[in-house]
């Protein structure tokens, strides 16, 4: 680069952004499915002054997880009970989750997706002759009892290109336009000056002028998503960014939460999701719409062997279900692959090709079985267009087509979330009923209710989605109706706190000056170097994620040691990550995305750094497939069926990880 | 995968209050130059081929470029979305065409049911609006 440096992006940073104050009653932070459902859902019971703003760190239209658009829906109950949805839920998730929240969310999650069909939604139907009925065609509705195409127990297919914004219209619509601040990036939540463990603000900045904002508020939602490039990615050049998750998602709700006191629970818990080698294609509806088997480098179909069922049976009672718990599932695909017997194909070919044979067999004519196929190659494409381009032009380039060649499938880089397969996240109440259990004598990271649904342990904040701990598969709709949970529980507190004012303890300006530090950094130093890039005095953002990932790669159980880590190399990563947190604080940014890479990052730090150490503290394997201690290597119930809950003291700096008790709730005996 | 912008089409949405691709994108990746008037996607490597650029742009001036880490080149996945549809075509290395045509909303753009009216009715206990009686678990422990 010459002479002299500059900024990299289009937007410079100066040193003295301006400041804007806002003072509200509800501050809503993020803009995805929960974000939206709050939305929605609050002004249905606010009263008319209560003033209440959303903050977005992107465009609400399409930002969060579902902003490419999704090809299913996997959480609507239906025809079910609510009590096999817990089982279910319980046991992919190895026997360690909050019950009493996963049986609540199913008793709301159905009426956000009557009303994601009412907004506009496509949902497939089956029509009279059990046929496939795009969702465009005309149908009963799932209000008038119109039946979905379902392809797993919960899961319903849908033309969900457009999802997201028909999500965020009404959401928009109901809070006014003027209410929802997009591109503010929310980095810190600050507690009160005067009451004890009470929420009291928030404050980030603009991505698009230089203004720092800071929010007063009696009452909160962090609902941010979940973490993305905290381990290092298969692909580390153009394709990092191709991330099985949203890659804009930093792990900022836990890290924020977390900083504030909030109890956090089960961030051991990881997803390292199978799925389309490099273009991290959706394998759901080729399992369960489409039948596909995976087979092995031999072409051994393993999946139904002895020896595979003798595997799980050294993981009772999880792995006798019908429906083998995801990470083991993983497990057995690794054991496949370290045994040197790869690489493992989702035989999408012999899948599609069983359909077309069985119509021939039936009798089809020919005329009419190439109509069929037709219809069900544009199924199979579908489900990669609405929600996963890139897969699809992957099989563009390399001419692949899936009826003629199967398609490899792999484990990615793992991912922290707590709406999709996984379920770590922040401990909070769950609701103030009778069949709520009541844990007497002991403070709230023991509790599971404290009599505002969904609140985190500090008063006031409150999360859903993503940010809910040790209770996933709630998938998109269930993020929503959490939303929605929480708009309630968010004016219930306002009216009971009517007289709170909220204080904060630092000035506006010592915040813009906290966030705004990285921009400081990069006009006081850059001048020691002819390249931006490199200096003695500061990094930049993008060289401390690459060593973050690096260091969680090796020791903490990334890919390259096939997900295996222990006791010593965890030890050895949370070092690494000491210095690198103290490192962070000399993060430069020359431009408003860069300084938003370098808090992205902050939250990137810690995150990780939660979860190695929940990885550190529980001596088992809990979630074999996922990751693996060679320490302490296999599954341990009797001493391990537990929450490990941790919280992060804000006065003395200090974290405190604790075993919490697992209560059930639904019946345990069958299991499944 | 990421986006990129063909130059002979992009106008900078003409110096609008609103460069479409900037405000759309989830990542914060694309931007305007606002000497030549085009925008950019400044940080590939980020990009999650989302394609909520490539869709919004109304010069139809944004497009993908396979990653050039695992994507053979030569392959191209575009399409048209309009108010109720949206149409795909992949083009494949060797030259196949495909296209695929799939519905999107079946309302009309603005016309979601955001309940103005809607009033929930007792603040204390767990139902959302529309919502019935609630069901609490039977199967129990």
């Amino acid at each position: 680069m010459a002479l002299p440096n500059k900024p990299l992006g289009e937007l410079p940073a100066v040193t003295n952004p301006e400041i804007v104050e806002h003072d509200v009653d509800v501050l809503i932070i993020g803009g995805g499915m929960a974000a939206c459902g709050t939305a929605f859902e609050i002004m249905k019971w606010a009263p008319a002054d209560l003033k209440i703003t959303l903050v977005d760190k992107a465009s609400m239209e399409r930002s969060g997880a579902v902003a490419q658009g999704l090809s299913a829906i996997n959480t609507y109950i239906g025809e079910n009970k609510i009590e096999n949805y817990v089982k279910m839920v319980r046991n992919d998730l190895m026997g360690v989750v909050r019950e009493d929240l996963i049986y609540d969310l199913g008793r709301h999650v159905d009426e956000s997706v009557k009303l994601f069909e009412e907004w506009g939604l496509p949902i497939w139907k089956k029509d009279a002759d059990g046929n496939n009925l795009d969702g465009a065609k005309p149908a009963k509705t799932l209000r008038e009892g119109g039946t979905p195409v379902r392809t797993g127990k919960w899961q319903i297919m849908i033309n969900g290109e457009s999802y997201k914004c028909i999500v965020a219209e009404p959401a928009k619509a109901a809070l006014g336009e003027e209410n929802c601040l997009e591109r503010i990036f929310i980095v810190k939540l600050l507690l009160d000056k005067n009451v004890e463990n009470q929420i009291a603000g928030a404050v980030g900045f603009s991505t698009r002028e230089n203004k720092v904002h800071v929010f007063r508020c009696k009452t909160m939602l962090c609902a941010c998503g979940g973490a993305v490039n905290i381990f290092r990615p298969r692909s580390t050049g153009e394709g990092k960014g191709r991330a099985w998750y949203p890659v804009w998602n930093a792990g900022s709700t836990y890290t924020m939460c977390a900083q504030v006191g909030a109890t956090l629970t089960m961030m051991e818990n990881r997803f390292t999701p199978a799925r389309f080698k490099d273009g991290y294609g959706p394998v759901g509806a080729w399992f369960l719409l489409f039948k596909a088997k995976v087979q092995n480098g031999l072409g051994e179909f393993y999946a139904n062997t002895d020896a595979v069922k003798e595997e799980l049976e050294k993981f009772m009672p999880y792995g006798a279900s019908p429906v083998t718990p995801t990470c083991l599932r993983n497990h057995l695909m690794i054991n496949e692959l370290k045994e040197g017997r790869g690489p493992i194909y989702m035989a999408t070919d012999v899948a599609l090709n069983a359909f077309v044979d069985a119509k021939r067999a039936e009798g089809m004519d020919e005329k009419e079985v190439k109509k069929f196929w037709k219809h069900l190659e544009s199924e199979a494409w579908e489900d990669f267009l609405d929600m996963s381009v890139g897969q699809a032009g992957l099989w563009a380039g390399a001419n692949i087509e899936p009826e003629k060649v199967g398609s490899e499938i792999m484990p990615t880089e793992p991912y922290m979330l707590g709406s999709h397969s996984g379920c770590c996240g922040i401990w909070t109440s769950g609701p103030e009923e009778d069949w709520v259990p009541n844990v007497e004598g002991k403070s709230r990271s023991h509790q599971y209710k404290w009599g505002y649904n969904r609140m985190t342990t500090v008063d006031g904040l409150f999360t859903a989605g993503d940010g809910v701990g040790a209770s996933g598969h709630k998938f998109s709709s269930g993020s929503h109706a959490e939303g929605r949970i929480v708009a309630k529980m968010m004016v219930r507190y306002c009216r009971d706190h009517a007289d709170f004012k909220p204080e904060l303890s630092q000035t506006a300006q010592e915040l813009a000056d906290e966030i705004y530090a990285p921009v400081k950094l990069y006009h006081e130093h850059v001048g020691a170097s002819t390249s931006s890039d490199v200096n003695p005095n500061y990094c930049k953002p993008a060289g401390i994620m690459m060593r973050l990932m690096k260091a969680t790669d090796e020791y903490g159980g990334g890919v390259a040691t096939y997900y295996m880590t222990s006791g010593k190399l965890l030890n050895i990563c949370l070092d690494l990550l000491e210095m690198l947190r103290e490192d962070a604080a000399k993060m430069a940014a020359g431009d408003l995305h860069e300084l938003m890479r370098a808090w992205e990052n902050y939250h990137r730090i810690w995150c990780v750094e939660t979860h190695i150490r929940h990885i550190e503290f529980r001596k088992e394997s809990r979630y074999p497939g996922f990751y693996y201690r060679s320490d302490f290597p296999t599954v341990d119930d009797e001493n391990w069926k537990c929450f490990v809950n941790s919280t992060f003291d804000p006065k003395n700096q200090e974290w405190k990880c604790e075993k919490v008790e697992c209560i059930n709730i639904v019946e345990t005996d069958p299991w499944v | 995968m990421p986006s990129y912008v063909d130059p002979s089409k992009c106008d900078g949405c003409k110096g609008g209050d609103k460069t479409a691709c900037m405000y759309i994108c989830p990542n914060d990746l694309m931007v305007l130059n606002v000497e030549e008037m085009k925008a950019y996607n400044q940080e590939p490597d980020a990009c999650w081929e989302c394609y909520s650029c490539v869709k919004i742009c109304p010069q139809g001036a944004i497009f993908v470029r396979g990653y050039n880490d695992f994507v053979p080149m030569g392959g191209q996945v575009h399409p048209m979305r309009s108010s109720d549809s949206i149409m795909w075509t992949v083009k494949f290395r060797n030259g196949n065409m495909k296209r695929f045509k799939f519905p999107i909303r079946t309302t009309a753009e603005g016309a979601a049911n955001a309940y103005l009216d809607g009033k929930g009715e007792n603040l204390d206990d767990e139902n959302l609006l529309l919502e019935g009686e609630l069901p609490k678990p039977t199967m129990v422990a």
